[in-house]
C-alpha cells in the first residue's frame, strides 16, 4: 500500500468526474458527482484505516518533481487525515443536499463541487508550499461560481465580497512566502516546518500570514464577508464553506504560523485572543438578534472558530487539541444545521424566523435531528460540541483565566441563541397554513441528515477515534512550541513528590492509606 | 560582412518575402487571398526555423550594432508566432475587405519587431522601431472606410511621433554625453559619474519607450487605438509589439544603462505602479471589451515592470515568462472576442450584451473565464506563475515595498476581471443573440489550445520555461 498514490488518485477522481459533468446530462451528471464523490469517501476511509497512528509523521507521502521550482509533495499526517476525512464525508451529502434544489445548469455545478472537493483534499495534503497556495487560493474560483449562480437575491454582491475580500489578505501571505523561500532556500513544508526564522523576519511573516488566515477563518473584524456569502450561497454551498473552508484558516494557523514562527506567535498572541474574545461575545450578540436563520448560524460560526483560535494559541496539548475536535465537530454540526435551514428552505423558499413555527407538529423527524444539531451547536455533553470546547477551554484557562472566562460566556450565550432559534421555529402553535402543510422528512433528507447525526454523536461519545491519530501531531506542534510558551497565568504548580514513609515506622498508620499496599 | 548576413537569416527571410507577399498582392489583386496569405505564412515559419537553427549563437553583426542572441531569439520566436496568428485570423474579420497590405505590413512589422529586440546600438533601435511603427500605423486605420479604425490610426502616428521625437531626443542626449551610441559603450561611461544631462538622456528614452509599452503615463493612446484598430490589428497590438517593445526595453536597461541602477530604477518602479494602478482602475468603468483589454494590457505591462526593476537575472526571466504567458492569454481574448458575434454578423464589442453568454455559448465563456482568471492571476491558472516570478525577484532584490504594492494593487485588477466573468455566468441573458460562429476551425482551436494550457497543464511547463527563459536572459548578464 505503501507506494500506491492513493492521494492523487484522491485528488484525480473528483477533478475527472468534474470535466465528465461538464458534458453530462441533468440526471447523469448528478449521478456522476455522487458516484465519484463516495468513490473518494471510500478511499478516504481506506486510508484512515491503513493510517498507522504512532508511526512516521507523515504518512502517504508522494513527491515528483514536475514543476521544477517546486514539486508535486504530498502526504498527509494526522491532523490533515481528519480533515481530508471531514471534506470526503461532507462532499457525497452536499450532492445529495442540493439533489433536487437545483435545477439549473446541473452539470456546471456539479463540475465546481467537485473542483471544490479536489482542491479541499489538494490544501490538506499538499507538502509544497508554493502547491499549498495554489490549492488555497484555487478555492476561490469555484466558490464564486456557485455563490455567484445558484445564490440568492443578493448574489452578485455576495460572490464579489467573498472573493476579493479573500484574495486581499491571500495576497500577502503570497509575498511571506516568498520571502520564507529566498531564506530558507526550499518549498518543502516539511523542512520549513523545523526552520527557524530569524525573530524580526518572523513577525512580519507572521502578520502577513495572519492577514490572510483571518480572513479565511474568518476573524473578528474582517468576517463581514461570511453572513453574507453564507446567506446567499446554495444550502450545499453553505454546507462545504461551513463544514470546511472555513477550516482553512485554523488548518492555516496550526500548520504554517505556529510552528513555523513560533516566537512572534508567542510575541503576537495577544492579538489572537483579543480579537478571539470580541468575537465570541460580539458575534454572538449579533446571532441572537438575526430574523434570518443562515444569518444567525453564519455568526455562531465566527463565534466558534473564535474559540478555535483562541484554543489554538493556548500553546498546550488540550487547548490544541480540543481546537482541532471544535473543527471537525463544527465541520459536521454546521453544515447540519445549514442544511436543516435548506430543508424547510426548500419547502417555504424563506429564510425568515417569523415565518415557521410548531414545526414539532408537522414534522416530527425533523424536529429531533434539528434539536440533535442544536444541542451539538451548544456543546451538551454526549454531543461532539462538548469534547471540542471543553478541551479547548481547559487549554484556554491555563494560559489565561479571562480569556477562558468570555469564551465560557460564549457558550452560554450560544445556548441562548440557538435555543431561542430552535423555540422560534420548532415550537410554539401551528398557526400559519403554508407552514402546516410541509411534509416531514423524505428519504433523501434521512440519508444526509442521519450520518450528520451519527458522526456528532459518534464524536461526542468516543472522541478517542479522531484524537489518536492527531495526538502526535499537537504534541509535536506544542514542542515546538514550548521554548517560546509564555508563562499562564493560571500558576499551575505540580505537587510535590514526597518521598513514601518508612513502611514500618508507621505500621499503624498505614491503614489510612487503605488498600494502596 | 558575408560573414554577419549568414547570422540574421530571419531578418533577411522576412523582407525578401515581405516583398514576395507585396509583389503577389499588387500582381494577382487583393482576391486572391489564399495565396499572399499563404506566402506570409510560410515566411513567418521559415524565419522562426531561422531562428531556431541559430538558436546557441551568439554573437553580434554590423560593427556590433545588433546582437544574434538567445534573448532576441525567445522574443523573435514570439513575436513571429503572434505575427502569424494574426495573419491568419484576419481574413474572415475582413471578408470582402481583405486586402494584400495587411499581411505585408503585418510582416513589415515583424521584421521591424525583431530588429528592436535583437538591436544593441541606439540606431538600429530606432530603425527598428520606426520600421514597426510605421507599419502599425497603416494597420490601424487598415478599414479606411470607417470611421473609428481612421481616427485610431491617426491618434496613434500623432502620438507615437511624438514619442519617437521624445525617444530621438534622448538618445542625442545620450549620444552627446557619452560619445557612443552603442550600449556597451555607453554603459561603460554609465558605470562612473553622472550628471543631469545623462540622466535626462535616461529620462527621454525611457519616455519614448515606455509610449511603446503603454506603460502609465504615457498609455493614453492605448484605449483609443484598441477600440478603433480592426479587432485583428488589435489582437496584433496587444501581442507582438508588447514583446518587442519590451524586449528592448529590457535590454536597454539592463545593456545599455546596467550600471546606472538608480537612475532607471526610481522611474521604472514609478511605471510599474503607476501601470498596475491606472491600469486597474481605469479598466472599472469601461462598457467595450477591447477597450477593456486595453487597460488589462496596461495592467500587465506594470507587472512585468516589476520584474525589470529588480535588474537581476531572475526579473529578466520572470519578464520573459511574463511575456510568453501574457501573449498567449492576450490572443486568447481577443480571438474570444472575434468569436462574438450577433446573427446579422456584426461584432459584438459590448460587455453588457455578454449577459448570459455562459449558457449560449458555454464553451466560448468558459475559456473567456479562463483567460481572464489568469490575466487576474488567480492560481491554479497558468497566469498565476509570470506574477509569482516577478514578485519573487522584486523581493529577493530587496523591493518588498513594490512587490507588496503591486500585489495589492492587483486585487483591484481582480475585480474588474470578476465583473465580465459576473456577466457572462451570472447575469440574465441579454437580448443580443449570439449564435454558433461557423467555419472558424483555427480559432477554435488556438482558443482551445491557449486555453488548456493556461489552465493546470501549463505548469508542466515549468522546467521547461526556466530553461529557456534563463538561458535567454543569461546573455544581458
Amino acid at each position: 500500500m505503501s507506494g500506491f498514490p492513493i492521494l492523487s488518485l484522491m485528488l484525480a477522481i473528483p477533478a475527472v468526474a468534474a470535466i465528465a459533468c461538464l458534458f453530462a446530462g441533468d440526471k447523469m451528471a448528478r449521478l456522476i458527482a455522487l458516484g465519484a464523490t463516495l468513490v473518494t469517501f471510500v478511499l478516504g476511509c481506506v486510508m484512515w484505516a491503513q493510517f498507522d497512528i504512532g508511526g512516521p509523521q507523515w504518512q502517504f507521502t508522494e513527491r515528483a518533481d514536475l514543476f521544477g521550482r517546486f514539486s508535486w509533495a504530498l502526504g498527509i499526517d494526522g491532523m490533515a487525515l481528519m480533515l481530508i476525512m471531514l471534506s470526503v464525508f461532507l462532499m457525497p451529502l452536499c450532492i445529495l443536499a442540493s439533489w433536487d434544489a437545483i435545477k439549473s445548469r446541473v452539470g456546471l455545478y456539479m463540475a465546481m463541487f467537485l473542483v471544490m472537493e479536489t482542491i479541499m483534499i489538494g490544501v490538506f495534503c499538499a507538502q509544497d508550499l508554493l502547491l499549498f497556495y495554489i490549492f488555497f487560493e484555487a478555492g476561490l474560483i469555484p466558490m464564486y461560481f456557485i455563490i455567484g449562480i445558484w445564490g440568492g437575491a443578493n448574489r452578485k454582491y455576495a460572490a464579489y465580497k467573498f472573493f476579493l475580500y479573500t484574495l486581499l489578505g491571500s495576497v500577502l501571505m503570497l509575498i511571506a512566502m516568498i520571502a520564507m523561500i529566498a531564506e530558507a532556500g526550499t518549498t518543502d513544508i516539511p523542512t520549513l516546518l523545523n526552520y527557524d526564522f530569524p525573530i524580526e523576519m518572523q513577525t512580519w511573516l507572521w502578520l502577513a500570514f495572519f492577514a490572510s488566515l483571518a480572513v479565511k477563518m474568518p476573524m473578528w473584524p474582517v468576517h463581514t464577508w461570511l453572513p453574507d456569502a453564507h446567506v446567499q450561497a446554495p444550502t450545499a454551498g453553505s454546507m462545504i464553506l461551513a463544514g470546511v473552508l472555513l477550516k482553512l484558516g485554523a488548518y492555516g494557523f496550526i500548520r504554517f504560523m505556529m510552528p513555523m514562527f513560533p516566537d512572534a506567535s508567542a510575541q503576537l498572541m495577544w492579538i489572537v485572543f483579543g480579537l478571539s474574545m470580541v468575537a465570541v461575545v460580539y458575534t454572538s450578540l449579533v446571532a441572537l438578534v438575526q430574523s434570518d436563520m443562515k444569518k444567525l448560524i453564519a455568526y455562531s460560526s465566527v463565534a466558534h472558530m473564535a474559540i478555535v483560535t483562541a484554543g489554538l494559541f493556548a500553546f498546550n496539548q488540550q487547548g490544541i487539541e480540543g481546537a482541532l475536535i471544535i473543527m471537525l465537530s463544527h465541520g459536521v454540526v454546521s453544515a447540519a444545521l445549514f442544511f436543516c435551514v435548506g430543508v424547510i428552505y426548500d419547502r417555504l423558499h424563506t429564510r425568515e424566523i417569523d415565518r415557521y413555527g410548531g414545526l414539532a407538529v408537522n414534522m416530527p423527524a425533523y424536529a429531533i435531528f434539528f434539536m440533535l444539531f442544536t444541542m451539538a451547536s451548544i456543546g451538551l455533553p454526549g454531543t461532539s460540541g462538548f469534547v471540542g470546547e471543553f478541551l479547548s477551554l481547559a487549554g484556554i484557562y491555563e494560559a489565561s483565566s479571562w480569556v477562558a472566562f468570555v469564551c465560557t460566556t460564549g457558550i452560554i450565550l450560544g445556548a441562548a441563541y440557538m435555543l431561542y432559534l430552535y423555540r422560534r421555529v420548532v415550537f410554539g402553535e401551528l398557526t400559519k397554513d403554508d407552514v402546516k402543510a410541509m411534509p416531514d422528512l423524505n428519504p433523501r433528507e434521512w440519508a444526509v441528515l442521519a450520518p450528520l447525526a451519527a458522526v456528532a454523536l459518534w464524536m461526542g461519545v468516543y472522541p478517542e477515534s479522531f484524537l489518536a491519530p492527531m495526538r502526535g501531531d499537537v504534541t509535536t506542534v506544542v514542542a515546538r512550541l514550548a521554548p517560546a510558551k509564555p508563562a499562564g497565568d493560571a500558576r499551575l504548580a505540580a505537587g510535590k513528590p514526597q518521598p513514601a514513609k518508612a513502611q514500618g515506622d508507621t505500621a499503624h498508620g498505614s491503614s489510612h492509606a487503605g488498600g494502596v499496599q | 560582412m558575408t560573414a554577419d548576413l549568414a547570422l540574421i537569416w530571419p531578418e533577411l527571410i522576412l523582407t525578401i518575402g515581405g516583398l514576395i507577399t507585396l509583389m503577389l498582392g499588387t500582381f494577382l489583386g487583393d482576391r486572391q487571398v489564399g495565396i499572399y496569405q499563404l506566402s506570409a505564412l510560410l515566411t513567418l515559419a521559415a524565419a522562426a526555423a531561422a531562428v531556431v537553427a541559430l538558436f546557441g549563437v551568439n554573437a553580434t553583426v554590423f560593427s556590433g550594432t545588433l546582437s544574434v542572441d538567445g534573448f532576441g531569439g525567445f522574443a523573435k520566436l514570439l513575436i513571429y508566432a503572434a505575427s502569424f496568428i494574426c495573419i491568419l485570423i484576419a481574413p474572415r474579420f475582413f471578408t470582402g475587405g481583405m486586402r494584400a497590405e495587411y499581411p505585408t505590413l503585418i510582416l513589415f512589422a515583424a521584421l521591424g519587431m525583431g530588429i528592436m529586440a535583437s538591436s544593441r546600438d541606439l540606431m538600429t533601435l530606432y530603425v527598428g522601431l520606426e520600421l514597426n511603427s510605421l507599419a502599425a500605423y497603416v494597420l490601424a486605420s487598415f478599414m479606411r472606410t470607417d470611421e473609428r479604425s481612421t481616427e485610431a490610426g491617426l491618434k496613434y502616428f500623432v502620438l507615437g511621433a511624438l514619442a519617437s521625437g521624445m525617444l530621438l531626443y534622448g538618445i542625442s542626449l545620450l549620444y552627446g554625453f557619452t560619445g557612443t551610441t552603442d550600449f556597451s559603450g555607453i554603459a561603460a561611461r554609465m558605470g562612473g559619474e553622472m550628471n543631469i544631462g545623462l540622466i535626462f538622456g535616461i529620462v527621454f528614452v525611457l519616455a519614448g519607450l515606455g509610449f511603446k509599452i503603454s506603460a502609465v503615463p504615457f498609455h493614453m493612446w492605448t484605449p483609443d487605438v484598441y477600440e478603433g484598430a480592426p479587432t485583428p490589428v488589435t489582437t496584433f497590438f496587444a501581442s507582438a509589439p508588447k514583446v518587442a517593445a519590451m524586449a528592448l526595453m529590457t535590454r536597454v536597461v539592463i545593456d545599455a544603462m546596467g550600471p546606472a541602477v538608480g537612475a532607471w530604477q526610481q522611474i521604472i518602479i514609478f511605471l510599474a505602479l503607476a501601470s498596475i494602478i491606472l491600469g486597474a482602475v481605469g479598466a472599472i468603468g469601461q462598457k467595450n471589451i477591447k477597450r477593456l483589454l486595453a487597460y488589462s494590457s496596461i495592467n500587465n505591462v506594470g507587472f512585468m515592470l516589476i520584474g525589470l526593476a529588480a535588474g537581476t537575472q531572475a526579473g529578466v526571466e520572470g519578464v520573459l515568462t511574463y511575456l510568453l504567458v501574457y501573449v498567449v492569454t492576450t490572443i486568447g481574448a481577443f480571438l474570444v472576442v472575434l468569436q462574438l458575434r450577433d446573427a446579422d454578423g456584426n461584432y459584438i464589442e459590448s460587455i453588457p450584451a455578454l449577459a448570459g453568454l455562459s449558457q449560449r455559448r458555454p464553451g466560448l465563456a468558459a475559456a473567456m473565464a479562463v483567460f481572464l482568471f489568469s490575466l487576474a492571476g488567480i492560481p491554479p491558472l497558468f497566469g498565476f506563475w509570470p506574477k509569482y516570478l516577478v514578485f519573487e525577484a522584486a523581493v529577493n532584490a530587496n523591493l518588498l515595498p513594490l512587490a507588496i504594492a503591486g500585489i495589492v494593487a492587483s486585487v483591484i485588477g481582480a475585480f474588474y476581471y470578476i465583473a465580465i466573468i459576473k456577466t457572462m455566468y451570472f447575469d440574465d441573458k441579454s437580448d443580443t443573440e449570439i449564435p454558433v460562429g461557423g467555419g472558424a476551425i483555427v480559432e477554435d482551436a488556438v482558443i482551445t489550445a491557449s486555453a488548456l494550457w493556461l489552465s493546470v497543464i501549463g505548469y508542466l511547463f515549468i522546467p521547461m520555461l526556466a530553461v529557456v527563459s534563463a538561458s535567454a536572459a543569461a546573455v544581458l548578464f
